[in-house]
């Protein structure tokens, strides 16, 4: 089953449209978004601010209604989910990682890696020794007893990693993981995330702004005004196509920057 | 998830503690003012409750209250006594006459006049002597307020010597009497004596206090006076509840109090209120978070109910606990003696509390439930 499903993606977006609000006020964040990832990969989704990465991972994480458009997530069509199947999927099969962290500020390290298995039923004094354990394996053996306060901005990054990764989820879908960290917190945290979460019969997603971790993507999608303009697979060793997004994203107008990413991947 | 509901609750001590503390506060106005008004109002019928002996009051159809009183005839008693069920009947009086001591100092006292040959109607606590004294002639007992009152700074001593209407009186005794309403001495002393303390007219009879044979109600043995005499018979309670209606409508304190109270409770529940639900406003992120994580709504519902009546019920106890310290401190001074934390009140302002935490929770559960856990991606 887990040898089947490693080669299918991990999800496949066909032609996502999502607008909000209406009339005068309507405004189009997908415009038929074609995407989709692998698993035993970190895929990227990377554009400038605006460009709908956040609203497309929503909506794959089952967080937000698509306005059109096919979507499966790890082979299940979340269409066919009732809102509370729908939950129970996200808990069972998908771990967040957030951009501000989003740690629960009244438990320590180790009970906030717990939540999700809590949330699940396991109880408490065992979800917390197993979180414990991924805490040590990933270096915070000496911090299980703080205060997210207290915890340094990689640490704490460190402390959401495992807290996405302790259920054992199919996909994790990480937004903006590196964006709140200097460039050696921000490496470190993805050395931990390619390391730690890039496993067989699991996806990551990386929704990101920051070029100085693009070398660790399996796959890159650029996303731009709605749409997925380019997708490259990048070998690790092979930098070009990243230095080529770099330079797109520092091109504040939008049409030079189309034409500057057609023009490289054509 | 309930641990985590209340680390949430507890992890910031100050707005915690704000929270309980709005809680309590709210809780301690609200048992304060109820119950001193409750009590006040009970005061105006301290002096039916203290007659402990009698379950039926008999009066001019005419009287409404225990301090307006339209004499009744001698004869009454006689056709009260002819009601079937009644177990026995006695007179009582009630005046206001002037006590003066030897040095001259003097007061507008509570004289109440009971029957000579039972002394029914004689106060039962007794704190110095014994109303079996009161068969002595011109003997009065007077209540320790009263006495502090006439004696001030004096100890407690039987044998005293008052003059009311020019007669000479003895203390024989000092009862432990509930506060009156206005704060004068209550006094007893045997009926034929008690007429003589005021200035004489033709009819003196206030009251009649019967007791109902065994197997007859008192409400029963009212509607049976009632409808014989034709004069206007009460049970204990519903006399009682006379006077505080008289009060409720004739004085200004019920609108007084009523303000007062309506105050603590739009101040302590609209404070106790709005920090929850701020509480629950500024945790909405870690609710989204949670949301995105795969908690059920259900279980993000429990957790802030249970959030909201762990801080309820602590703040609701404290509160509680402050009230009740207050009053066992001023239970024991002179002014505010009798005045006891009394259950209805706590109960009222514990269906209170519970409609805020509600209220509270619904508006809180309901920008928790709207909450787009797509919202926590927004940084």
């Amino acid at each position: 089953m887990a040898n089947a499903i490693d080669h299918g993606p991990g999800v496949l977006c066909r032609s996502i449209r999502k607008h909000f609000g209406s009339g005068e006020a309507r405004v189009e964040a997908l415009r038929g978004v074609d995407f989709e990832t692998r698993f035993s990969e970190l895929s990227f989704l990377v554009g400038p601010s605006g460009c709908g990465k956040t609203t497309l991972i929503s909506i794959i994480a089952g967080l937000l209604d698509r306005t059109d458009g096919e979507l499966s997530v790890l082979g299940t069509n979340l269409d066919e989910l009732a809102a509370s199947e729908r939950v129970l999927f996200r808990r069972r099969n998908l771990g967040f990682i957030f951009q501000q962290f989003n740690l629960l500020p009244a438990l320590t390290a180790a009970e906030n890696v717990a939540v999700p298995l809590i949330a699940a039923g396991t109880p408490r004094r065992r979800a917390v020794d197993h979180a414990r354990g991924l805490l040590v394996q990933l270096g915070l053996g000496t911090r299980l007893h703080a205060l997210p306060s207290t915890l340094s901005g990689g640490q704490q990054q460190r402390v959401a990693i495992a807290r996405a990764l302790i259920h054992e989820p199919r996909l994790v879908v990480c937004d903006e993981p590196t964006a709140a960290l200097d460039h050696a917190s921000g490496e470190a945290v993805m050395d931990l995330l390619a390391a730690n979460a890039v496993r067989p019969g699991r996806s990551v997603i990386v929704v990101t702004h920051d070029s100085r971790v693009f070398h660790y993507a399996d796959s890159i999608a650029h996303m731009d005004d709605g749409r997925i303009v380019n997708v490259t697979r990048p070998s690790r060793s092979q930098e070009q196509p990243a230095r080529v997004l770099t330079r797109a994203l520092d091109v504040a107008d939008a049409t030079e920057r189309r034409a500057l990413l057609q023009g490289s991947y054509a | 998830m309930n641990f985590v509901a209340l680390r949430m609750l507890t992890g910031d001590r100050a707005k915690y503690f704000g929270l309980v503390f709005a809680i309590a506060f709210c809780t301690f106005l609200l048992e304060n003012q109820t119950t001193i008004f409750a009590n006040i109002m009970k005061r105006t019928a301290s002096q039916i409750l203290d007659v402990t002996d009698a379950e039926v009051w008999v009066m001019d159809p005419q009287t409404e209250y225990w301090e307006q009183t339209k004499a009744l005839k001698d004869t009454d008693l006689t056709r009260v006594r002819g009601v079937p069920g009644v177990r026995w009947a006695v007179r009582l009086f009630k005046g206001n006459p002037v006590a003066r001591t030897l040095d001259g100092k003097f007061a507008v006292s509570f004289l109440i006049g009971i029957d000579d040959a039972t002394l029914a109607g004689a106060p039962r606590k007794m704190l110095l002597g014994s109303w079996s004294r009161l068969r002595e002639p011109d003997s009065v007992i007077i209540d320790q307020a009263g006495y502090i009152l006439l004696f001030p700074g004096e100890p407690l001593a039987l044998d005293r010597t008052l003059e009311m209407n020019d007669h000479r009186v003895t203390i024989v005794g000092i009862s432990d009497a509930a506060a009156p309403f206005a704060s004068l001495p209550v006094m007893h002393t045997r009926y034929s004596q008690a007429i003589n303390y005021l200035g004489r007219e033709r009819t003196q009879l206030s009251f009649i206090i019967a007791r109902p044979q065994a197997g007859v109600s008192a409400a029963e043995l009212t509607s049976r006076i009632q409808e014989r005499t034709s004069l206007r018979a009460r049970t204990t309670q519903e006399f009682m509840w006379d006077c505080i209606r008289y009060y409720l409508q004739h004085t200004g304190i019920p609108v007084n109090f009523g303000i007062t109270i309506a105050v603590a409770l739009v101040v302590g529940t609209v404070v106790a209120g709005q920090t929850f639900y701020l509480f629950t406003i500024e945790n909405l992120k870690q609710f989204g978070a949670l949301k995105a994580i795969g908690v059920t709504n259900l279980r993000l519902i429990g957790m802030i109910l249970l959030q909201a009546f762990t801080a309820g019920t602590l703040g609701f106890s404290l509160g509680t606990g402050m009230a009740a310290t207050f009053f066992e401190i001023f239970l024991h001074k002179l002014a505010t003696r009798g005045i006891v934390l009394m259950w209805e009140c706590v109960a009222l302002t514990a269906a209170c509390i519970f409609f805020v935490v509600v209220v509270a929770s619904i508006l809180s559960i309901r920008r928790v439930l709207v909450l787009e856990p797509a919202a926590v991606f927004r940084g």
